[in-house]
């Protein structure tokens, strides 16, 4: 099971309200390589797993990965706060105001809603943790991309964070693919 | 930036740095199980973070429910702010 800790991973500031910038984070709320893409991805994964090691990771990276999305989501609900309806028209939110006032959304910034399409099992561990590395890389590229459209220098210290944990993210899921391809190296050897 | 913070977030940015070195370790862990001295490091902050929780949940109520940590009377899940609400 889940428990919640009633407390963020890390601190998250913003500057001011700031709506245009509240609707480029959502990609990494509902996009295809952010954190909720990456929380069910790992989570869905880990089930059928070879080794210890690899079921243990994708719990943990996956666990990790929900914090980030809940940070993400304070991202926005701060950047939303005192924002008004007309504020939020000139920053091209009219539409996403209509529909859903103020509230986090599970969306990206172009407005897709998320989808279970965003993310694979293949029945293939090695096939699936191959997957994981290249979100990993993506998720970071998406960080930079939304860092040079970012002007909030409190946003870019927690986007900064997030982006750092991929790259550890990645790191690991190297150290697992190595471990779950010996071990299946082990096994045909038998 | 000098922002005045108040004390409850102030603590929880204590908390926050042991429990991301924590986190950090038992990643590293996970992939390095053998290694004595990260295995070593992570029990250490472990017994630091339960220190700190424990001073914090004295003041504002429980960091975990579901039986993890205790509450005061009346019961203190439910107190804002919640984690979004802080100015950090
Ligand atoms: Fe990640």
């Amino acid at each position: 099971m889940w428990i919640y800790e009633k407390k963020l991973e890390y601190p998250v500031r913003v500057s001011g309200p700031n709506p245009r910038l509240a609707k480029i984070v959502l990609e990494q709320y509902g996009g295809s390589d952010g954190e909720a893409a990456a929380a069910n991805r790992y989570l869905t994964q880990r089930y059928t797993m070879p080794t210890g090691m690899a079921k243990g990771v994708l719990t943990d990276i996956g666990t990790e990965e929900l914090a980030h999305w809940e940070m993400i989501a304070t991202l926005f609900y701060k950047l939303m706060k005192g924002v008004t309806p007309s504020q939020a028209k000139a920053a091209g939110l009219e539409a996403y105001y209509a529909n859903h006032g103020k509230d986090v959304f599970l969306q990206n910034a172009g407005g897709v809603p998320f989808t279970a399409a965003y993310f694979a099992t293949k029945g293939d561990p090695v096939a699936n943790l191959v997957e994981d590395m290249a979100a990993e890389e993506k998720a970071r590229a998406t960080y930079e991309n939304i860092l040079n459209l970012s002007d909030d220098p409190c946003v870019n210290d927690t986007l900064k964070f997030l982006r750092e944990r991929e790259v550890v993210h990645f790191q690991r899921f190297g150290e697992v693919l190595d471990n779950v391809q010996t071990h299946l190296n082990c096994k045909k050897v038998f | 930036m000098n922002r005045k913070i108040s004390h409850q977030a102030h603590l929880l940015k204590e908390i926050m740095s042991y429990e991301f070195t924590a986190v950090e370790l038992n990643l590293f862990l996970d992939t390095h199980p053998a290694d004595v001295k990260a295995l070593a490091e992570y029990n250490q902050v472990t017994q630091c973070l339960k220190k700190l929780k424990f001073e914090y949940e004295k003041c504002y109520g429980p960091l975990m429910n579901f039986g993890t940590s205790p509450s005061q009377h009346p019961w203190r899940w439910i107190d804002e702010p919640w984690p979004w609400q802080i100015e950090y």
